[in-house]
């Protein structure tokens, strides 16, 4: 059974232009150990899709559909007493910018602890040592030091490793990063993804890995999700999707990313604008700015089709070239494609 | 590209006063003796950690900031004078990076890409101010009845869009871009980068390229300088720079780079740096870098490297580029 299985969740804010459809139909599973990527521009809902797991949403946003199970139970609908134990303990986030995560009048340690305190039935003095203790764990010089100080007094690189540990401290088995280096430099995002990668080996958590930068993608995860105005429209291995990606919206992602090789050339990049979720399309949401998109398209989404082991696509492309081939296509009916 | 440098930047520095308690000041060396030429339609990309001072050198050189000292000169004339400088902005203008605080929310497009137009007086009828407006957005892939809009109406490419059709409005022949597309969306990104190329190729247009995506600076730029701490570490061919840095920054900087890649990111042996970028308030003595760098050394801390030619084109400014490469 999958540590986590997000089926068919839907997630609507509800604002005075109508309602957002945010997260429209998404399913995935996530097993014990991997690395699950989410990847899509702003306003693809793969921030809302997190939020909606821990059931942290604003209040305009209201999970309308859909079930998440972690280790077979069910948390949608399950109230707050139960996502008080969930969250934190079972299942952590980090947000992408530090600065605004902490609280500014607290000292480092005192926020550590009362997470601590919070979650596990530690006594002041071990909360204390256990937050020394993750402190090392994240590779903060000077822990002592650092418990006795404010966020301000800390660099950016160093906060998002005190949310880290703030995050691991209750041993959850699955970490949640949303965009956790985006605001971070180069140099300090190597250092975070290189600790994330050896506290992931060393504590044997999952993580989901929300960002829109694909380099850090290919660098961490496992797994890939792409997704596109609310929906997956890929998913399948790092290197599936990578090297044999079959969504034409994953394709001119691909494309239009500079490379070393590229320079003196045009890029080829995606025609249009980003979609407006107040007024989504009938069909296939990305048509619209689709180069192949064919009658079909803009009539009736796609369902989801197999295109390899693990690797599937909603995109009707991957139906009309299996057809060309004389080959058949399995279409999976959403969302119980997850065994 | 012609071999004539079109700006030339000599010894350029850029200090603040930043109090540091009552009656007490210190001074924040934002840029300190920066030193570089620009050749006519070329794009040097100007990369570093923020904090490191390079959106401080495009704003000096445009003097939006007075330099505390240096000079720049630009097409043979130095720029010094109130004259000058007001004469040098028909010239040189900027884009922007964040596309939403950068353009004034109470203005339409048409006014937003005018303004400049009516602060140099460069019309002599309305007629004619909108043709202009007309003209400029059509450069950028406007329509014309986006022109009575207001910037909210627009996507964060869109409005972009209206920034440099605003810094085109003079029709300059160097722009400063200042992180034009950190903002935008990967998809988005690929548009606006082509759009600079072509006008590029369309106007003969002189770029200084801002950005911390080190990807799109390769693709865009001939010449890259890397900053650190308000130093210039490094300076070379876009190529040269990305096959064989020789600053021990730099090579850190592009082996940081997580490449779209899975194969190539697994294999891939990252240089990772200890430690956090000193603030400019304390920057270490000697070389800015020897507090991260592996390589340091007593000589490291007691003097400042200086800024060199080391192959015929490459400048680097450290002691151990010999050895260590």
């Amino acid at each position: 059974m999958a540590l986590l299985e997000v089926k068919d969740l839907r997630t609507s804010f509800f604002t005075d232009a109508g309602e957002v459809k945010a997260v429209n139909g998404v399913s995935f599973s996530l097993e014990r150990g991997k690395v699950l990527g989410i990847v899509g521009e702003s306003g693809s809902g793969k921030s809302v899709t997190a939020y909606s797991i821990m059931q942290i949403l604003a209040p305009a946003g209201k999970i309308v559909g859909g079930s998440v199970k972690l280790d077979g139970k069910e948390l949608i609908g399950s109230g707050e007493k139960v996502m008080k134990t969930v969250r934190g303990n079972k299942v952590s986030i980090i947000f992408q910018d530090p600065m605004t995560s902490l609280n500014p009048t607290y000292t480092i340690g005192s926020q550590l602890t009362e997470a601590i305190l919070l979650h596990t039935d530690r006594s002041k003095k071990q909360a204390k040592e256990r937050a020394l203790e993750m402190l090392r764990l994240v590779n903060v010089n000077e822990p002592e030091k650092r418990m006795k100080q404010y966020p301000f007094e800390l660099s950016g690189g160093m906060r998002q490793r005190v949310m880290i540990a703030m995050a691991l401290a209750c041993e959850p088995d699955i970490l949640i990063a949303d965009e956790p280096t985006t605001a971070l430099d180069v140099t300090i995002q190597a250092q975070i993804l290189e600790l994330m990668q050896s506290l992931q080996k060393e504590l044997g958590m999952a993580i989901i890995m929300i960002t829109h930068d694909l380099g850090v993608v290919a660098q961490l995860c496992d797994e890939v999700i792409v997704m596109y105005a609310g929906s997956i429209c890929e998913r399948g291995t790092a290197d599936e999707i990578f090297y044999n990606p079959q969504h034409e919206y994953t394709k001119g992602l691909m494309r239009s990313l500079p490379s070393a090789n590229s320079a003196g050339t045009r890029l080829q990049p995606i025609t249009g604008t980003p979609i407006d979720l107040l007024n989504m399309p009938n069909g296939c949401a990305f048509a619209p700015r689709c180069d192949e998109a064919m009658r079909i398209c803009i009539d009736k989404a796609s369902p989801e089709f197999e295109v390899g082991e693990g690797h599937t696509s909603r995109c009707w492309m991957c139906a009309k070239k299996a057809k060309e081939k004389g080959e058949a296509i399995i279409e999976i009916e959403g969302g119980e494609n997850n065994e | 590209m012609s071999n004539k440098p079109l700006i030339e930047v000599n010894g350029l520095s850029k200090y603040f006063d930043v109090n540091t308690g009552l009656f007490k000041s210190k001074k924040l060396k934002a840029v300190d003796n920066v030193s570089f030429s620009i050749k006519k339609g070329e794009t040097l990309g100007l990369v570093g950690e923020s904090g490191c001072g390079k959106t401080t050198v495009g704003r000096t050189i445009l003097h939006l900031y007075n330099p505390t000292s240096g000079e720049i000169v630009y097409d043979g004339k130095k720029i010094k004078s109130k004259e000058s400088i007001e004469e040098f902005r028909r010239h040189a203008t900027m884009v922007f990076q964040d596309p939403y605080s950068s353009l004034n929310p109470r203005m339409t497009v048409s006014d937003i890409i005018g303004e400049p137009l009516d602060v140099h007086k460069l019309y002599s009828s309305k007629k004619e101010r909108e043709e202009k407006i007309l003209e400029l957005m059509s450069h950028v892939g406007l329509n014309s009845e986006h022109a009575s809009r207001y910037a909210h109406e627009f996507s964060g490419g869109q409005r972009q869009r209206i920034g440099i059709a605003r810094s085109l409005a003079v029709n300059p022949d160097f722009i400063v871009c200042d992180e034009p597309v950190s903002a935008l969306d990967v998809s988005i990104q690929a548009q606006v980068i082509n759009m600079f190329e072509d006008l590029q190729d369309k106007m003969g247009l002189t770029y200084l390229f801002i950005a911390h995506d080190l990807l799109v600076v390769r693709h865009i730029s001939d010449r890259i300088a890397v900053m650190y701490l308000g130093r210039m570490v490094e300076l070379a061919d876009a190529s040269e720079i990305y096959d064989r840095p020789l600053h021990p920054y730099s090579k850190s900087l592009l082996s940081a780079v997580p490449v779209p890649d899975p194969k190539i990111a697994r294999e891939n042996k990252r240089i990772v740096l200890e430690g956090d970028i000193p603030s400019p308030l304390n920057a270490p003595s000697g070389c800015p870098f020897r507090t991260r760098c592996p390589y340091a050394t007593e000589q490291c801390a007691a003097s400042m490297p200086e800024f060199k030619e080391v192959e015929p084109g490459h400048f680097v400014a450290c002691h151990r580029v010999g050895e260590i490469n």
